[in-house]
């Protein structure tokens, strides 16, 4: 396998088709991500939109298509024209450079706040708990929560969990960072400080994918925004371009009743 | 009515309080009828032979039967945790092979007597006359005991106990696992830890706030279920000496009485240590049970400046260096 050009592109997905039994959820989804570019999805519910996140990181396997990170083929390995699949223990390790951010947080209760950002480095990286650790409470500095450390999940708000969970997501420092409707959960005055961190995030460079109804964010961050319907792209362009001025006629449905 | 009070402040509300007429009349007549049957039971009543009750309670030989009983039960216990949380883990696993193997284990080890299977392991040594070590295929043999030698009757107790508790155990861990929010595995799996890394460090600790309450009954269950160990046959322990002793005595009752506080004892130590691992494995969650009588049962453990009694923040963290 060659080294991935530094121009080429993130994320590749290629025809990409997903079904649970008879209902296929993804028909044919075809999208470029590349480096340092910061897509938004937007569509209706059960368009699709968290499922086709869920097979970039391989939570969830692909029926149909294929699907590249940085080069790399996700879930499967092709030699010659056959298709392998993965070893649990090898699409866990594409699993740790993909950061996933989930609507409902799913922090670990039992833990505290340094213990869940330090969990995945400590276990999977196998780092010293003493890096591990500086490099948490730095994080948690970084997305504003440095004086929560060792607090329990169950303690802070929605907000601050969402926070807690981007931190513990960048810990094991990410090539792709994906986000799962991360403000969906959130009380009104709460998405803004989930928001801010993820502004920042965009600003500081990283590769984004996020499933978001904040179309205020997407105008504002993302370099691109996608509409995804029925299991297909519909509409695809830039997010000022796509939200004032739609060409498909789904698009501009759906935006009449959100905007 | 007037709101205000005499500060400015909104006024207190100073109620009297709601009246349980039916509730004191009802403990005075449970606490007249528990005094009678004492008082009955104490004076009137010589079958119970109190006087040798108080000459067995601290007997020597009863109190080592005690001693047989709680190794009994705490072996077992820890045999049918550590295979039932496998079993559990294997049910629970992607493995078809491993699954149906938990499975199949299950049928045969819930779905027989307890007693029948120690009576099986007491017949072991009928059975499997020898235990030989060799080399696979060959005539050689490596090591080879007669079984009667290799496993002592109280070790067949233990292994009979442990595997049968196993398969209750395999459920109750499986329940607790099942209980954990499927969104904890994804956030692991999502984070590149392993399936057994997943298992080991977020599902099955979480698991243990629901799997200790069952737990603490399967102990003491165990503890009880000890006395059929005659079955094997072995006859050290304490339901089976005492019964030993009244054997020779022809006076039952006393010895019964004895083998009952004793178990009580037993069962009020566990009770104890279930309520404070209980406390342990609560850490980062919303409620507690702080206990019987207590009025606001509702305590957040773990750090927080708002949480209302204060739950010592650093106390929840301390003796986790893995």
């Amino acid at each position: 396998m060659t080294e991935p050009l530094a121009s080429s592109p993130m994320v590749i997905a290629d025809r990409v088709v997903k079904s649970f039994g008879s209902h296929t959820v993804l028909k044919d989804i075809s999208l470029t991500v590349n480096r340092g570019e910061v897509v938004c999805v937007i569509g209706p519910s059960g368009s699709g939109k968290s499922t086709f996140l869920r097979c970039i990181n391989h939570l969830e396997k692909l029926d149909g298509g294929r699907l590249t990170v940085d080069g790399e083929l996700i879930g499967y390995r092709q030699r010659g024209d056959k298709i392998y699949e993965l070893k649990p223990k090898e699409a866990a390790a594409q699993r740790k450079d993909i950061g996933m951010v989930f609507q409902r947080f799913n922090l670990f209760p039992h833990l505290t706040v340094l213990e869940n950002i330090m969990e995945a480095p400590l276990q999977v990286k196998r780092q010293s708990r003493a890096s591990a650790s500086a490099r948490a409470l730095e994080l948690l500095a970084r997305v504003g929560l440095a004086e929560k450390a060792k607090a329990y999940p169950a303690s802070l708000s929605g907000g601050q969990q969402q926070r807690v969970a981007i931190a513990r997501a960048l810990a094991m420092d990410p090539k792709l960072m994906l986000f799962d409707e991360p403000t969906s959960a959130l009380d009104p005055e709460l998405v803004g400080e989930v928001l801010d961190v993820m502004k920042q995030l965009a600003k500081d460079g990283m590769t984004m994918i996020v499933v978001t109804h904040e179309m205020g964010f997407a105008r504002e961050v993302a370099d691109s925004l996608v509409f995804m319907d029925g299991g297909v792209v519909v509409e695809r362009g830039d997010p000022r371009e796509v939200l004032t001025n739609p060409q498909q006629d789904r698009t501009k449905s759906f935006l009449s009743k959100v905007l | 009515m007037e709101t205000t009070g005499p500060s400015g402040q909104p006024e207190r509300i100073v109620a009297i309080p709601l009246r349980h007429p039916v509730r004191n009349v009802v403990a005075v007549v449970i606490i007249l009828i528990v005094v009678l049957f004492v008082v009955d039971a104490a004076f009137f009543r010589p079958a119970y032979d109190w006087p040798a009750v108080g000459k067995y309670i601290f007997d020597v030989r009863v109190s080592q039967a005690a001693l047989v009983t709680i190794e009994l039960t705490v072996l077992a216990m820890v045999g049918a945790i550590v295979l039932g949380t496998l079993l559990a883990v294997m049910r629970l696993s992607p493995n078809p092979v491993l699954k149906s193997v938990a499975w199949a284990y299950l049928w045969i080890f819930r779905g027989t007597p307890v007693y029948v299977q120690l009576v099986f392991w007491g017949l072991l040594a009928t059975i499997y006359k020898t235990i030989s070590v060799g080399v696979p295929f060959s005539s050689d043999v490596l090591f080879s005991w007669t079984t009667q030698d290799a496993i002592s009757v109280f070790w067949l107790a233990v292994i009979g106990l442990a595997l049968n508790e196993a398969a209750y155990m395999a459920e109750i861990v499986r329940a607790g696992m099942l209980s954990v929010d499927p969104g904890q595995s994804e956030a692991s799996t999502a984070l590149g830890m392993s399936w057994s890394q997943t298992m080991r460090r977020i599902i099955i600790p979480q698991s243990m706030r629901v799997i200790i309450p069952p737990t603490g009954n399967e102990v003491i269950s165990m503890l009880k279920t000890t006395s059929l160990v005659t079955a094997v046959p072995l006859s050290t322990d304490l339901y089976t000496r005492t019964r030993d002793i009244s054997a020779e005595t022809f006076n039952p009752i006393p010895l019964l009485i004895v083998a009952s506080i004793w178990y009580l004892f037993f069962t009020s130590l566990l009770m104890i240590g279930q309520y404070f691992l209980e406390r342990r494995f609560a850490r980062g969650s919303r409620f507690v049970d702080v206990g019987p009588g207590v009025e606001n049962p509702a305590v957040l453990v773990g750090a927080t400046p708002t949480a209302p009694v204060a739950a010592q923040p650093d106390t929840s963290t301390e003796g986790r260096s893995s």
